[in-house]
């Protein structure tokens, strides 16, 4: 049988591409399955839509984050209710984040992206200010230029990761962003005032990047426009910026908007 | 999971029957994550592991009774475990598997 959950989970694990699993593990229906994935439409039934409807969603985030874990729920999927427990087991390597510039507001963003599940790189060319020491929570920390470091590790990146360049300096983030643009990572963005921007634009055509794939994947200055200060606010408009590049949502407060929040 | 799949295939293209074993739950210490994995064919073969080795032959048997009984099950082992002594996890952790064949 081509199509059994079994073969879809197999080949999508075998083409390292993310998918995830959901087996009842406890309640009616025990062994009951659904699959969900890049390229899959959820497929299978842990046996009543309502369910299935919840836990398809649930999925979806377990995946996007890449956990594993048991969720419970009520016969319908009810939320605070432990009827049926269901073992959701994601299949994902954790999403990349490169961060490119050891300046004050890297900490920051460093752990609010260990947070939201991504493996972390600092890299800086400066070695007195890329050390482990000032960045313990980060997967790794790379002393290079930024543009050599993503020509060795550039073709592994794909849409779920995200390079944000911190560096303020011309020198650096020119070739790193020309360099990020020639990989398929989801998410670019580079910090600075409006008129470092404006500036770095002019460099970077100067320096003859195409700037059609700048204007479309280049998010600067970085971040939602959250009217915050500090390096945690900051931190955390740039991970808002990066989730909804990635669902394609014009962000906005939910309080404000119609329609369905999934 | 990944590791494991050419053996499933191996004992599926000759006919076997496989139960595969899956950690769900850990608590406390445990040598493995949700998701690990261990596959067992009908004549006992084994593939990957859900511990450091402390609990493998265990689920063995445990594996070689579903396949025969066809009844899936949440199998756990541990200090919480009144067979402890017998099947116990060296880290002090317990951790809770599913077991069931692979007829899906």
């Amino acid at each position: 049988m081509a199509d059994s959950i079994y073969e879809l989970w197999r080949e999508a694990v075998n083409d390292h591409r993310p998918v995830a699993l959901a087996t009842v593990i406890e309640g009616e229906n025990l062994g009951a399955k659904l699959i969900v994935g890049d390229g899959i439409d959820s497929q299978g039934t842990l046996g009543d839509a309502d369910l299935d409807r919840v836990v398809v969603r649930d999925t979806i985030g377990e995946l996007a984050g890449g956990r594993s874990g048991i969720r419970h729920y009520g016969p319908h999927g009810e939320a605070r209710e432990d009827a049926v427990s269901v073992f959701i087991e994601s299949f994902a390597p954790p999403p990349h984040m490169l961060i490119f510039g050891a300046v004050d507001f890297t900490g920051a963003l460093v752990k609010i992206a260990k947070v939201m599940g991504y493996r972390v790189t600092v890299c800086d060319a400066r070695e007195v200010f890329a050390t482990k020491r000032r960045f313990p929570n980060a997967d790794e920390v790379v002393v290079d230029w930024p543009h050599r470091h993503l020509e060795k590790v550039g073709d592994r990146l794909g849409q779920r990761d995200a390079v944000c360049v911190l560096t303020h300096d011309h020198k650096f983030d020119v070739p790193a962003i020309q360099a990020a643009l020639a990989t398929d990572v989801g998410y670019l963005g580079a910090m600075g005032s409006r008129r470092t921007c404006a500036e770095r634009l002019e460099r970077l055509a100067q320096a003859g990047a195409d700037m059609e794939q700048v204007t479309a994947r280049l998010h600067a200055p970085i971040g939602l426009d959250l009217g915050g200060r500090t390096p945690e606010e900051t931190a955390i408009a740039i991970c808002a910026e990066v989730i909804a590049a990635r669902t394609g949502r014009v962000s906005s407060s939910l309080s404000d908007t119609t329609g369905s929040i999934h | 999971m990944k590791e494991i799949m050419n053996d499933i295939d191996r004992w599926r293209r000759s006919g076997h029957k496989v139960a595969l074993a899956r950690v769900v739950d850990i608590e406390g210490s445990g040598p493995r994550l949700p998701g690990a994995s261990m596959a067992v064919s009908d004549t006992g073969e084994v593939a990957g592991s859900v511990s450091g080795g402390c609990v493998e032959g265990a689920v063995v048997s445990e594996a070689l009774d579903i396949l025969s009984t066809g009844e899936r099950r949440l199998v756990t082992f541990g200090y919480s475990d009144d067979e402890a002594f017998a099947v116990g996890l060296t880290c002090g952790g317990t951790i809770h598997l599913f077991i069931e064949p692979l007829d899906w």
